[in-house]
């Protein structure tokens, strides 16, 4: 029989669906995306659009506000307008654009929330104990709420795996209504650490839990596990986004993170999400990647298809 | 949308519009292929014309566009070529050790994998089948069934426990034009692995590429007269098989054809092994992945166009789930890109001649009278050459024309079932069994439908795998015999008591 | 005094019941020395081959289900039979074929032993024939030989009990359900050989025998289009030309080889199907 598992919610019972994932067939698929060839305009759209869906990221002990303010600057101008004249001959040049977030630290919300005031640029903050998400539930509120209060514009939280693995999806459903309801205005995204579920049956049903819990987003890693982003899971992620739209009409946004590291890569990606959920999800509200260093080599790429030359990294900051 | 819209930056104004994806046009380049204006047959280790004197235009089906000219190999030809496999058979090939045969085909299978791309090239230009099917699965199985086959030359003792083998002679081969060069790797590699020596006649509309498998051939040094190709239609192939200097007919091809080869070898003592047509089931259990189930669906019908004669052309769905999956399918179908064979973005390419897409015509004209059930791709189909999108009938009853007759195109019928024991028994309810697939989460149902389906190959939980160790052939009216794998060894020797 | 001997009325063999034919038809057996009448055979008919084919296709799920250990039990539980019954073999290989004792307890001997033979294949020509094949990506792929179906079976013109005895059973061991139409000369043997089938555990259908003319006969066994596999042991090309060119509609499977051993995987593998089964590696 077809499996389900009921929730408890504010509304009554809530049946989530068990759809069960076979491996090879996701893999197979998956790799079906990698070998489509992009018309050039068109890659040159999609580079554009791969910054504008980017989440500057950067999630390290060793943060400080100097590092924070110095990436936030980055995210605003990935690369000064007006320096690149070869670049600006190209019929397809636009100026290269801001990315769609940076994300950091809570202790870090603060720093970017003053460097970036007035550019309309989403402040982006891991809470609920990142990464392992091991703490009290009052302990992941608090930390939530601080992060808003601090002017997180968005909240990426992690799912308890200590209850999904041992099987108590509803402490994992309450956990996320909970932090939904502390975002506030907050956009939310349900990191469900895909690494450690290991399965995409438990990647499957976690993200019907996290879409039903009210996530804006789901968003596979948190970057500190691998594997991190890849093709299948992702593409598992999609399809259950999909279903999910197709039963309530909601359009749930999706958020690979950690891995990816190429132009190339992000293109692929693009078209996973073209030929699965379709373009409606090809814009910054509905995909965003998650990367520290993607975005240089989009740059790189940008470059090379507007003026057919490798430009070579010293040419614009790595940071 | 029931949710607030996220900030946006000033740059990035134009953000929340979505842009539309176009894929290129990519096509491969073509010139990496040379093609004669008119071609001879290879007999012999050489290039001859044909004492008939005829040729024949082979077209490009994705634009209908002639090719090149084609030898006719008529009475004269065939038995010249049969000559030629005699003479190799007792001159050299039955002589030399299954070590040094071994070492021909791996050279074979080298020198292919070397000129992959032209061959996968020139198999889409002459066959119509998209590139990237050529490229990534015809042309390095045919590569992969060489170096597979060359391994066992010399190692025929371990292959027949408690048995020794010996070659039957010369062969005779005739191929269909849906896997070109891949159905003559089928064929020659274990016939030479074995010990046998070759006549082969190409289907009439994909001969090219077995004429570079000659050259490849000659590069190889492989022996004159191992292996020698006449081309031609339907009468060269009787010639073939009705040869009396002949020790072995392979055939595969349609099961009309096919019965028609048993009957007028009848009497002959000649070897055979049919590997024909079918209408083959793909059972989808409502504990199916289902997105994987829509995914091995998909490529179960439209794979190669639906010139397979494996295909899964009937769906049978558990009621339960008819409605999503159809849904689902229908969501897939709209993502398949139909056009230019040589783009390598294409999914569906051309029907490989006017006459099949005719037939194919007919055929859905039918199903259509008897079941108005009817979707297809709203895809855009190119303005020259022969190409269908496309489609299922819904709700097909087993007794349909489309639920009955094997189609060879991209038409699936789609019907219900409700407990295993139907979907088993509407699976073999056909005079067909090829190959069956089955979705389910279940391991044990999956063994029990397996072992309850008269079929040669099973497909669980995926569909249309190839492998040369693996062995492929039917159940009744698919044929007898099978080819690939320890199995694909034993229609070509016989077994000594 | 010498009692009058009750002497036994030899009829059919079809489901696993003693019918005589429904045509009513008979053929006389003489001794062959004395040329006096050893008995009156059924001459099946069109329909009885007809019911023996019905009989052997419903036998079939049953049959070709039991497990191979429980086929082969009841395979030697013939053999077993066949011993006690070796008395009623002699009497028709002496009788009605003219054999000494001592090659008549050879044939006599060399079926047991196949039965024995066959008996110890059901459960392993799967293992021997079988294979895993390695296949290039994340599949478990298997390759595993399978019953073909209802097959028929025209034994040698001339009775040779060991080769008719070795052919049945090697098409049964593997799951099949097979007609046999018995020898011309020599069809008394039906009598003790249904008789040790009837008496050994094997479902009715299993095995059906006839005897009666194969020039009658056979043309209806190429026709009918139930029968899947066909061993043609007549040596007539004839007959073998027959089967072929009807048997095309259906795609027959005829095995007319004759020189073959008796004890032999081959004679299984005839009437075989070989099945490959693929399924995803993943978790």
């Amino acid at each position: 029989m077809r499996g389900e598992i009921k929730i408890k919610s504010a509304s009554g019972s809530l049946p989530i669906p068990i759809e069960p994932v076979d491996m090879v067939g996701a893999h197979e698929r998956a790799a079906s995306f990698t070998t489509r060839s992009i018309k050039k305009t068109s890659k040159i759209q999609a580079l554009y659009t791969v910054i504008r869906m980017t989440d500057l990221t950067t999630l390290e002990g060793a943060d400080t506000p100097g590092r924070v303010r110095q990436l936030c600057i980055k995210a605003r101008y990935p690369v000064p307008h007006d320096i690149f004249s070869e670049l600006q001959s190209h019929p397809d040049y636009q100026p290269i654009p801001s990315v769609a977030a940076v994300c950091v630290y809570p202790s870090l919300v603060k720093v970017a929330v003053d460097t970036l005031r007035g550019t309309g640029i989403n402040i982006a903050s891991v809470a609920t104990a990142f990464p392992s998400g091991q703490l009290a539930i009052k302990e992941k509120l608090k930390d939530v709420k601080l992060a808003v209060l601090d002017g997180a514009t968005e909240i990426d939280m992690v799912i308890n795996r200590n209850a999904f693995l041992k099987g108590d999806y509803q402490t994992v459903f309450d956990e996320i209504v909970r932090v939904k309801e502390a975002c506030g205005d907050a956009h939310l995204k349900v990191i469900l650490e895909t690494g450690e579920l290991k399965t995409y049956d438990n990647v499957r049903l976690a993200s019907h839990i996290a879409m039903e819990a009210g996530g804006d987003f789901i968003k596979t890693s948190t970057g500190k596990i691998q594997p991190a982003a890849t093709l299948p899971v992702t593409l598992v992620m999609l399809q259950a986004i999909r279903d999910f739209h197709d039963k309530t009409g909601k359009m749930i946004g999706m958020k690979p993170a950690g891995g990816i590291k190429t132009a190339k890569q992000a293109i692929q990606y693009l078209v996973m999400v073209n030929e699965t959920l379709g373009s409606a999800w090809l814009t910054p509200d509905m995909f965003r990647f998650g990367a520290s260093s993607l975005l240089n080599d989009v740059i790189r790429q940008l470059f090379k298809q507007m003026t057919g030359r490798y430009y070579y990294d010293k040419v614009f900051s790595n940071d | 949308m029931t949710r607030k819209k996220l900030n946006q930056s000033t740059e990035t104004k134009t953000a929340s519009t979505p842009f539309v994806f176009e894929y290129s046009p990519a096509p491969q380049e073509t010139n990496i292929v040379k093609i004669e204006k008119k071609n001879k047959l290879f007999i012999d280790g050489k290039f001859v014309a044909p004492k008939s004197g005829k040729y024949f235009a082979t077209l490009n089906p994705a634009t209908g566009e002639k090719l090149a000219d084609l030898a006719e190999a008529g009475k004269q030809d065939v038995d010249l070529a049969v000559k030629a496999a005699r003479k190799a058979y007792k001159n050299v090939w039955s002589k030399i050790s299954g070590e040094e045969r071994g070492r021909y085909l791996f050279r074979i299978a080298r020198l292919i994998q070397e000129r992959a791309r032209e061959f996968a090239v020139l198999e889409t230009l002459d066959n119509g089948k998209p590139i990237k099917e050529t490229r990534d699965i015809d042309i390095p199985l045919v590569a992969a069934h060489f170096f597979y086959n060359a391994g066992w030359a010399d190692k025929l003792n371990y292959a027949f426990p408690g048995h020794q083998v010996s070659p039957l002679g010369v062969a005779g081969q005739v191929i269909p034009w849906n896997f070109p060069l891949l159905m003559a790797a089928w064929k020659i590699a274990p016939a030479l692995a074995t010990g046998n020596t070759v006549v082969l006649k190409p289907a009439e509309t994909t001969s090219l590429s077995a004429l570079l498998l000659a050259r490849i051939f000659q590069e190889a040094e492989l022996p004159d007269g191992v292996v020698n190709f006449v081309t031609g239609a339907g009468e060269t192939g009787a010639e073939l098989v009705a040869h009396k200097d002949i020790n072995k007919v392979a055939f595969t091809g349609s099961t009309d054809i096919g019965k028609s080869i048993v009957q007028a070898t009848a009497g002959t003592n000649k070897r055979l092994t049919m590997e024909l047509g079918g209408k083959s089931a793909h059972i989808v259990y409502e504990d199916a992945a289902i997105d994987q189930a829509v995914e091995g669906v998909i490529n179960g019908i439209f794979f190669n166009q639906g010139h397979v004669c494996c295909a899964g052309s009937r769906l049978l769905v558990e009621e339960s789930i008819q409605d999503i999956v159809v849904k689902k399918l229908k969501r897939r179908m709209e993502e398949l890109r139909v056009g230019d064979p040589m783009d390598k973005n294409t999914d569906i390419g051309a029907i490989n001649s006017k006459e099949q897409l005719n037939k194919i015509h007919s055929l859905v004209k039918k199903g259509r009278e008897e079941n108005p059930d009817f979707f297809e791709s709203s895809c855009p189909l190119p303005k020259k050459g022969y190409f269908h999108r496309p489609c299922f009938f819904n709700n097909a009853a087993s007794s349909s024309t489309v639920s009955r007759v094997e189609i060879f195109g991209p038409v699936l019928s789609i019907s219900t079932f409700r407990t295993p024991d139907e979907a088993i028994a509407k699976a073999n309810d056909t005079n067909f069994g090829l190959a069956a697939g089955i979705w389910s989460e279940k391991g044990s149902k999956i063994h029990k439908t397996a072992l309850g389906l008269k079929a040669g190959i099973i497909w669980a939980n995926t569909y249309n795998k190839f492998d040369p160790t693996s062995p492929f052939g039917g159940y009744f009216e698919s044929g007898f015999g099978r080819e690939g794998g320890r199995h694909g060894l034993l229609p070509y020797v016989e077994v000594n008591s | 005094m010498n009692r009058l001997k009750v002497s036994k009325t030899i009829k059919l063999f079809i489901d696993g019941k003693f019918p005589r034919t429904e045509s009513g038809r008979t053929t006389d057996i003489f001794f062959s020395d004395s040329k006096k009448l050893y008995a009156h055979l059924c001459k099946a008919s069109r329909k009885d081959l007809r019911m023996s084919v019905d009989a052997a296709k419903a036998a079939l799920p049953g049959w070709s289900s039991k497990t191979a250990y429980n086929r082969g039990q009841i395979l030697y539980r013939m053999a077993e039979m066949a011993e006690a019954k070796r008395q009623e073999f002699l009497d028709v290989l002496e009788n009605t074929m003219g054999m000494s004792t001592e090659d008549a307890n050879t044939q006599v001997d060399q079926a047991i032993d196949c039965l024995v033979y066959y008996a110890g294949f059901t459960d392993k020509y799967q293992q021997v024939y079988g294979a895993v094949n390695p296949v290039s990506g994340p599949h478990h792929n298997f390759t595993t030989p399978e019953p073909m179906g209802v097959v028929a079976h025209l034994a040698s013109t001339n009775l040779n009990l060991p080769s008719l005895v070795s052919e049945i059973v090697s098409v049964i061991c593997s799951g099949n359900t097979v007609l046999t139409v018995l020898p011309e000369n020599g069809a008394a043997i039906i009598a003790p050989l249904s008789e040790v089938i009837a008496t050994s555990d094997v479902p009715g259908g299993v095995v059906n025998l006839l005897t009666g003319s194969f020039d009658e006969l056979y043309p209806h066994i190429a026709t009918h289009m139930e029968i899947i596999g066909v061993k043609d042991q007549t040596e007539n090309d004839k007959v073998s030309k027959t089967l072929q060119i009807e048997g095309a509609l259906n795609m027959k499977r005829i095995s007319t080889q004759n020189e073959e051993n008796l004890k032999d995987i081959k004679n299984i593998l005839d009437f075989v199907e070989f099945k490959t089964v693929w399924h995803p590696i993943g978790v």
